[in-house]
């Protein structure tokens, strides 16, 4: 039996990068092992443990970005460079790719943070890589500065207000680079990214099934154990768990879920539709 | 001209038997052939199940696709997690840690109440693949008997009562299971409420489990279930200063308890030789099992394993025993059930 620990450890947080007003993203020194899609539990003595998208990971420290919007979060906002964090993980499946594939990244809102860290890693494999991500508006834009200082990448951005980029959903900009790729006039694109809200990689899972496209997509659901045994975020109606078989599952099993873009489950198991 | 004997075992035996007795006939020796399949099969209060390992309570059971994972996994039974009459929320989070020796949790077991079994319950028994055991639970004794009649009309084979969680207490602070009285009373009303077989899951926190089971039978139990948790238990993060589970202290599941499962199971069955028992803490693979079921369990629970061998525990637990019963002549369970009562 291989040794295995589970239980949270507490660490200094060495850095915090102040995103927007409500985002910031934590840098801790400690070497976690995940790998682009996976998910680290984050504790805060006294206030709650969450499960969150690793945003980059390397030999030496990694990131979580996160958004004030519950009190955990907010909590964390709270805190300052050298406060300690538990941290356990890194748990689920994450993202797969190849050397020299075309990849397209989709990321809504704060998806944009783990599909960064997918996207260094892929370009690292000598992948080109189009980052496509969505917003309410400029100001909701996130990691654009450092994909844009990464190579063999380009940059694609939609906003609901068109304040910057073209206005309207990220995903008519998927279509774009499939008719595209299609047409001949771009490279195939090998497989299809998505992080974010559910109804946006609903209609990324439609768009890439249409078209033939492999994509995976990265399901959330509400997570306690983080390691499989709990049961809280096993889907219809396969009964597989997002923190083990997932959350990056491939368009095949994502369709397969029946309740992937229709309904999730709360802390009790309850079912709310999305 | 030789005398031989062949024992063939398991799946293929009958072909090695073939290329071996074609052998035997070339070289004019004489041989005796046995052939050793074992059957898995058990029966537990009349409900029969295609191998004995169940999945404990409390894990992967919030719902019911989640179940028919673990048999799609090989797991001969299932048992849901704790229903409540009404919406129960649970514990803050870390609710659960584990390493290689233990799993401490305190989930505080949430359910959304009956309304949600119903509907998840309902997705189970649709071409139900193996028997469903309901476990529930409640704060005051009028409420189990309330439950207990709620639950038995979603068509459950079994009904678990679990009055020993260390997470939800009686009116003095302490579980039901851990007065001989409480637990009587628990099981008189259930018992009233249900024709479907009861069994009452034990704390292994009390001065003598033996005694309790004695009660909960007396009153009207079918059967019963030890071990749940031990404890409870605490971990401090050093670091941080404090306890690492948010309720601070919980349930220590996992291979460390398995000796005191086995105790608990040995010591019930020793006491009521007739009374069914679902042996469940620690138990990782196969022999695990078998040395529960050696205690005297009809049924052993399997919830850790999951943690230790991924959902797969069950099946790979499942052909572990095929193994080591074949290995030693083993044809059924019921030939080694309670063996290590004969002995020392």
């Amino acid at each position: 039996m291989k040794t295995k620990f589970d239980i949270p450890k507490t660490v200094p947080i060495k850095k915090i990068i102040v995103e927007t007003p409500f985002v910031k993203t934590f840098i801790f020194e400690y070497e976690l092992g995940a790998r682009p899609g996976q998910f680290v539990n984050l504790w805060l003595p006294g206030v709650d443990e969450k499960p969150m998208s690793v945003a980059y990971c390397d030999e030496k420290e990694f990131w979580v970005t996160m958004f004030a919007v519950g009190p955990f979060s907010k909590a964390m906002h709270e805190l300052k460079e050298g406060d300690l964090v538990g941290v356990r993980g890194p748990y689920g499946k994450g993202f797969s790719f190849e050397k020299d594939w075309r990849l397209v990244g989709m990321g809504g809102g704060y998806g944009a943070a783990p599909l960064y860290f997918l996207t260094v890693e892929a370009v690292k494999l000598g992948c080109h890589v189009d980052f496509v991500v969505g917003a309410r508006g400029k100001e909701h834009l996130l990691y654009i500065d450092r994909v844009k200082k990464l190579k063999n990448v380009d940059i694609h951005i939609a906003t609901d207000d068109g304040s910057v980029g073209i206005k309207g959903y990220n995903t008519v900009i998927l279509q774009q680079l499939i008719e595209e790729a299609k047409s001949g006039s771009s490279k195939k694109i090998d497989m299809v990214y998505a992080c974010g809200p559910e109804m946006m990689m609903k209609t990324i899972s439609n768009i890439c099934f249409e078209h033939g496209i492999n994509a995976e997509l990265s399901v959330e659901r509400y997570m306690k154990c983080g390691f499989g045994v709990c049961g809280q975020c096993s889907v219809d109606d396969s009964g597989i768990r997002m923190c083990k078989e997932g959350p990056v599952v491939s368009n095949e099993v994502a369709r397969k879920i029946t309740e992937f873009g229709r309904y999730h489950r709360d802390s009790v198991g309850r079912v709310h539709e999305f | 001209m030789n005398i031989k004997k062949v024992i063939a075992r398991g799946e293929g035996a009958g072909f090695g038997f073939e290329s071996f007795a074609r052998a035997c006939l070339n070289s004019g020796d004489v041989i005796f052939c046995e052939m050793v399949m074992t059957d898995l099969k058990t029966e537990f209060c009349g409900v029969k199940f295609e191998n004995p390992l169940v999945v404990a309570s409390g894990v992967l059971g919030v719902t019911g696709a989640s179940l028919r994972f673990c048999v799609e996994n090989g797991a001969g039974g299932v048992t849901t997690k704790s229903i409540w009459l009404v919406e129960h929320k649970g514990h803050k989070s870390p609710v659960i840690i584990a390493n290689e020796h233990y799993m401490l949790n305190a989930v505080g077991v949430p359910d959304a109440g009956i309304e949600k079994a119903k509907i998840e319950l309902g997705k189970y028994m649709k071409n139900k693949p193996a028997p469903l055991i309901a476990n529930i639970i409640a704060g005051k004794v009028d409420d189990y008997a309330e439950i207990a009649e709620k639950v038995t009309e979603l068509g459950p084979d079994i009904i678990e009562v679990n009055i020993s969680c260390p997470n939800v207490e009686d009116e003095l602070g302490r579980p039901f299971a851990c007065s001989r009285k409480d637990a009587a009373r628990v099981t008189e009303v259930v018992r009233k409420r249900t024709k479907l077989p009861i069994v009452i899951k034990l704390s292994p926190n009390v001065e003598s489990i033996v005694e309790i089971a004695r009660a909960c039978v007396d009153a009207g139990a079918d059967g019963i279930c030890a071990i749940n948790t031990v404890g409870p238990g605490m971990a401090i993060d050093i670091g941080a200063r404090a306890p690492i589970l948010a309720n601070k202290v919980g349930g220590l599941s996992g291979p460390a308890i398995k000796p005191l499962s086995i105790k608990a199971v040995y010591d019930i069955h020793k006491a009521l030789p007739k009374v069914p028992i679902i042996g469940t803490g620690g138990i990782i693979t196969g022999e695990d099992a078998i040395e529960m079921i050696m205690a005297g369990a009809t049924l052993v629970g399997m919830g850790t394993a999951v943690y230790y061998r991924d959902v797969k525990c069950f099946g790979m637990a499942a052909d572990e025993m095929r193994a080591w019963c074949e290995k030693n002549g083993v044809k059924s369970l019921d030939e080694i059930r309670g063996a290590a009562h004969g002995k020392g």
